[in-house]
């Protein structure tokens, strides 16, 4: 554990405990508790800087009250003070001074600013995901595994990803604030960025660049395990089990095939067309949320199939309220038997 | 159809016009109005208390914005204000408080101090100074009329494309963000040419460049920025006009594009933009903690400097509103170290007002209740714009309400102190009477605790992984105690900007003449009448040092000594015509907004055509004569 994460461990337990003795709860996400290094070396940085602005704020408050207190004009003195015009060494003490501090932090500054640049090694080994961002939610493709799946970032551990950004419509934002810090996505532009998580877990990710109606709810998860969990869940999404079972499953791909196909591709089954407008569901029984929101249990589904722009304002998925109760049953069997 | 009927009226109007067949007696009784004074003037110190009325007025607008923004916020998954609407409430209350809250209300400071700071009798050109009144007020209304028409702007006060484009903001909402822009925009540029002209031309014989007051200073540098700042946002609104209105394709990635050119032109303007609005308010802390701690203010040389300096390097670091736009670690590291070099002169200016501070007796007035309460609030959001430099840090804090916490702190911490300083400095010297200093104690705490309440916690809303400008945040994320104490504290500052209207009330009410010189003050407004005469001066004064008035008085002497024997004063005729050209921008501007290109030109033809009118006029305005200045002094001493 780096320095900084441990002073900031001890600054984010005070501003809990100041939270919990009024009585209320702890955020889920914090800058001040990374889970990866990326994290850790940002974390490293805001400390340091912290550190200084308050030493540079704690001398400018012991000068601000000394002054207030000792010079306050007191009743019935109407002298006048003595007029100064300045002073050249104490000047010069508040240039230099700054000057310094400020090459205390720009030297790690620029050295993170750097290696947080870091690009793909050409060797081919380290895992790369190309990151589509859409108006409002996210698509995450491995080009070196032929896998391509949407909401949900699966990453192995304790090894660094490096993430190719680009965006389909207008700029967004990817901000994992556990992991790492935001890199936009721009329509026409790759960016690239590097993440990796120290623990197994689900991390939570926002957009963060306003792009519509419904920026505020175009959250993602980060999902990080094990790399024999990873690899399990690789091969899973290669082999996925997209085959209904049941009758209603059967009828449900049938509702599937007349409504949906057109936007949403799910792999291991046969279909005429594999839609990409959408998210791709392959293994949607498996995700944690519905819509990247909201969790994935059955009343949800119904509820997003049924009016998603009630619940993502300005979305592209169209109401399915048209439904028979029977179609959409078998379609929610169908959604919920994707493994 | 419609356009021959427009075509047909324009000309009945045109005609009516020149062949002079209204209404004579109307006109007569239009011109005898209050009304119409108010709407002709070019009295600098008239302007200036229009200004001040336009950016309250639209701070009423801004307010009520920012309060149902912050109810929308006080639960997680609420459902009062969402979606687009909430986007159209962000957006509008970004650009209504810079642009027309913040933006007005220092011109108003600068239009009634500036002048009489530097003994001068008007501005350069009073008939431009109430043209750049009646654009920025065009332009305000027209975009606050966004709101009866359908949509509001929706894509922050940034507009970045390609939100902006039509493609994703359906309707006419953007337009009215870029022609309500522009024609604010060339009113500002207009104002900001008048007072560098006007600060370099016209200053009071012996007034030398390091004489000059420092809120002259600053407004001058301000002005400058403004000069060299608005071209590129009246380049790149004009690249989104024509991409919306006609079609132009430069920020289309289909058709070859490229959207970060925009963000590049805005934040070429838009980070100028920001000191534009802090210097000024740097200006009035200076005049305000030096007058009331009766000394002369600490390293003004140093002041000076520091100012051009901030001005200078303001040019220079305008990506660092973009670390995460992908630029590259260059490109990045540059713009880091060069915004980190502006701690440095802001800092001098943090200690020097300490050391004005110091040895001095000091005097808590409201004014200087705020310019105290400025400097932690302002160092607290100079200390995060430092931390906010360094890139990799900045990739988590951008565009998190740590961004909002700190750009806060010196928008409100800075300027909106400033401003308030400053109107409860000058108001003697604009109405003839002080605002009450007890009612005046209890907006200065209220808005102080409100304030703080509202945007310290926001830094760690921020570091809690909250982005800005969403309009709701999940039960999970446990964020929902802090936004509350941060609704809470908007509130407590909405009711401290009720007590400054009481006080404007109860003060008006119970007014006593302040006389000419209310708080001891140091230079030169203060030699003259409160309010001021219209002709400001009835002799100019010399000046023999800086800090004139308080040179003056420490040498035994009452009044300034006169530079030129009395005589007739020139003095610039009033004028309606800035009205109309307004005017004609407003229709114009109303007419693109809605797709009709043959009213918008209309608009622009009743512009060309005042100002053709303008320059064939024969108007060499008048002279006020020797007895009537002896009449008015007398009168104001008695």
């Amino acid at each position: 554990m780096s320095r900084g994460k441990h002073s900031a461990r001890l600054l984010s337990i005070f501003a809990i405990l100041t939270l919990l003795m009024t009585g209320c709860e702890e955020p889920a996400k914090t800058v001040f508790d990374p889970k990866g290094s990326a994290g850790e070396s940002q974390l490293d940085l805001i400390m340091l800087s912290i550190y200084i602005m308050i030493f540079v704020f704690v001398v400018v408050m012991a000068i601000f009250f000394y002054v207030l207190i000792r010079y306050r004009q007191k009743p019935g003195d109407n002298s006048i003070p003595k007029q100064i015009e300045g002073s050249m060494k104490l000047e010069l003490l508040w240039i230099v001074i700054p000057i310094i501090l400020l090459a205390i932090l720009a030297v790690p500054t620029l050295s993170t600013t750097f290696s947080l640049a870091e690009e793909a090694p050409d060797n081919g080994d380290a895992l790369r995901v190309k990151v589509t961002a859409h108006q409002y939610w996210w698509e995450f493709e491995y080009p070196d595994l032929g896998i391509k799946t949407a909401q949900e970032l699966h990453i192995p551990t304790n090894e660094k990803v490096y993430l190719e950004l680009t965006s389909d419509d207008v700029i967004h934002s990817f901000w994992v604030p556990e992991l790492a810090g935001k890199q936009d996505l721009n329509p026409g532009k790759t960016n690239t960025m590097w993440l990796d998580a120290k623990e197994p877990g689900t991390y939570a990710g926002r957009c963060a660049e306003l792009c519509g109606a419904s920026h505020a709810l175009m959250n993602f998860e980060v999902v990080a395990e094990d790399r024999s969990d990873f690899d399990q869940w690789v091969a899973e999404r290669k082999n996925p089990s997209s085959e209904p079972q049941t009758a209603e499953q059967k009828a449900g791909k049938e509702v599937f095939t007349q409504n949906c196909m057109s936007c949403h591709a799910i792999d291991g089954t046969k279909m005429k067309t594999k839609g990409d407008k959408g998210p791709n569901l392959t293994g949607f029984a498996k995700r944690n949320k519905v819509a990247g929101l909201m969790e994935n249990n059955d009343e949800n589904l119904e509820k997003w199939l049924k009016h998603p722009d009630q619940i993502k304002p300005g979305t592209y998925m169209p109401s399915f309220d048209y439904l028979n109760k029977k179609d959409m049953n078998n379609l929610k069997e169908y959604l919920r038997s994707l493994e | 159809m419609a356009t021959i009927v427009t075509i047909i009226v324009f000309i009945l109007f045109l005609g009516a016009i020149l062949t002079g067949g209204y209404n004579k007696e109307l006109m007569a009784r239009f011109r005898s109005h209050w009304l119409w004074d108010w709407i002709t003037t070019v009295d600098h110190k008239k302007i200036g208390i229009l200004y001040a009325l336009g950016g309250g007025f639209f701070f009423i607008f801004g307010g009520i914005e920012a309060l149902l923004m912050r109810m929308q916020l006080f639960y997680p998954n609420n459902d009062f204000i969402v979606g687009r609407t909430f986007n159209e409430l962000l957006s509008m209350h970004g650009t209504t408080m810079i642009f027309f809250v913040a933006m007005p209300l220092l011109f108003a400071l600068m239009n009634v101090a500036v002048p009489l700071q530097i003994g001068a009798r008007d501005v350069a050109f009073p008939f431009l100074n109430a043209l750049g009144f009646w654009l920025f007020f065009a332009g305000g209304l027209l975009m606050n009329l966004s709101w009866l028409f359908g949509n509001a702007p929706d894509a922050g006060w940034t507009n970045y494309v390609p939100i902006a484009a039509n493609e994703y903001s359906a309707g006419t909402g953007i337009d009215y963000y870029v022609l309500g822009l522009q024609i604010s925009g060339i009113g500002t540029l207009i104002g900001g040419i008048n007072f560098l002209v006007t600060i370099i031309n016209m200053r009071a014989p012996g007034m030398s460049f390091l004489r000059m007051p420092l809120f002259t200073w600053t407004s001058f540098v301000a002005s400058a920025l403004i000069l060299f700042g608005f071209p590129p946002l009246t380049a790149g609104l004009f690249l989104i006009m024509f991409e919306r209105l006609f079609g132009a394709n430069f920020f289309d990635v289909a058709a070859g594009g490229n959207p970060i050119i925009w963000q590049h032109l805005f934040w070429i303007f838009g980070h100028p933009e920001v000191y534009i609005v802090i210097l000024p308010a740097f200006g009035v802390m200076s005049e305000v903690i030096s007058t009331f701690s009766k000394k002369r203010l600490f390293g003004y040389t140093s002041m000076v400097f520091a100012t051009i300096l901030i001005g200078f390097l303001g040019f220079m670091v305008w990506a660092h509103h973009m670390f995460t736009v992908g630029m590259g670690p260059v490109a990045n590291s540059i713009f880091a170290i060069a915004t980190m070099a502006i701690a440095v002169p802001t800092g001098i200016k943090v200690f020097n007002w300490l050391f004005t501070m110091w040895g001095g007796k000091i005097r808590f007035t409201t004014a200087m209740l705020y310019a105290v309460g400025f400097i932690p609030t302002f160092v607290m959001g100079g200390v995060t714009g430092v931390m906010l430099a360094s890139p990799p840090a900045d990739y988590q804090y951008h565009d998190s309400y740590f961004v909002v916490a700190h750009f806060h702190y010196v928008l409100i911490g800075g300027t909106v102190f400033g401003v308030l300083a400053g109107l409860y400095y000058w108001w003697p010297k604009m109405f003839g009477y002080t605002l009450n200093e007890k009612i005046g104690k209890w907006n200065f705490w209220l808005f102080f605790i409100g304030f703080h309440m509202t945007f310290f916690i926001q830094h760690f809303i921020g570091l809690f992984g909250m982005p800005r400008r969403v309009f709701t945040y999940q039960p999970e994320d446990g964020l929902t105690l802090i936004n509350q104490i941060s609704t809470y504290g908007a509130f407590l500052m909405a009711v401290a900007s009720i007590l400054l209207v009481v006080n404007i009330v109860y003060s008006y009410r119970h007014r006593v003449p302040a006389g000419n010189d209310p708080w001891d003050g140091r230079t030169l407004e203060w030699t003259i009448s409160s309010p001021a005469p219209f002709y400001n001066f009835a002799q100019l004064p010399r000046v023999r040092a800086l800090d004139a008035f308080w040179h003056e008085k420490m040498n035994g002497r009452k009044e300034m000594e006169p530079a030129e024997p009395l005589g007739p004063i020139h003095m610039p005729n009033d004028t309606h015509l800035p009205f109309v050209m307004t005017l004609g921008f407003f229709v114009s501007g109303l007419g693109f907004v809605f797709r009709s290109n043959e009213v918008g030109v209309l608009g622009l033809i009743i512009v060309i055509l005042t100002m053709f009118v303008r320059s064939f006029e024969k108007d060499h305005g008048y002279h006020v004569e020797t007895d009537e200045i002896e009449k008015t002094e007398k009168g104001a001493n008695a």
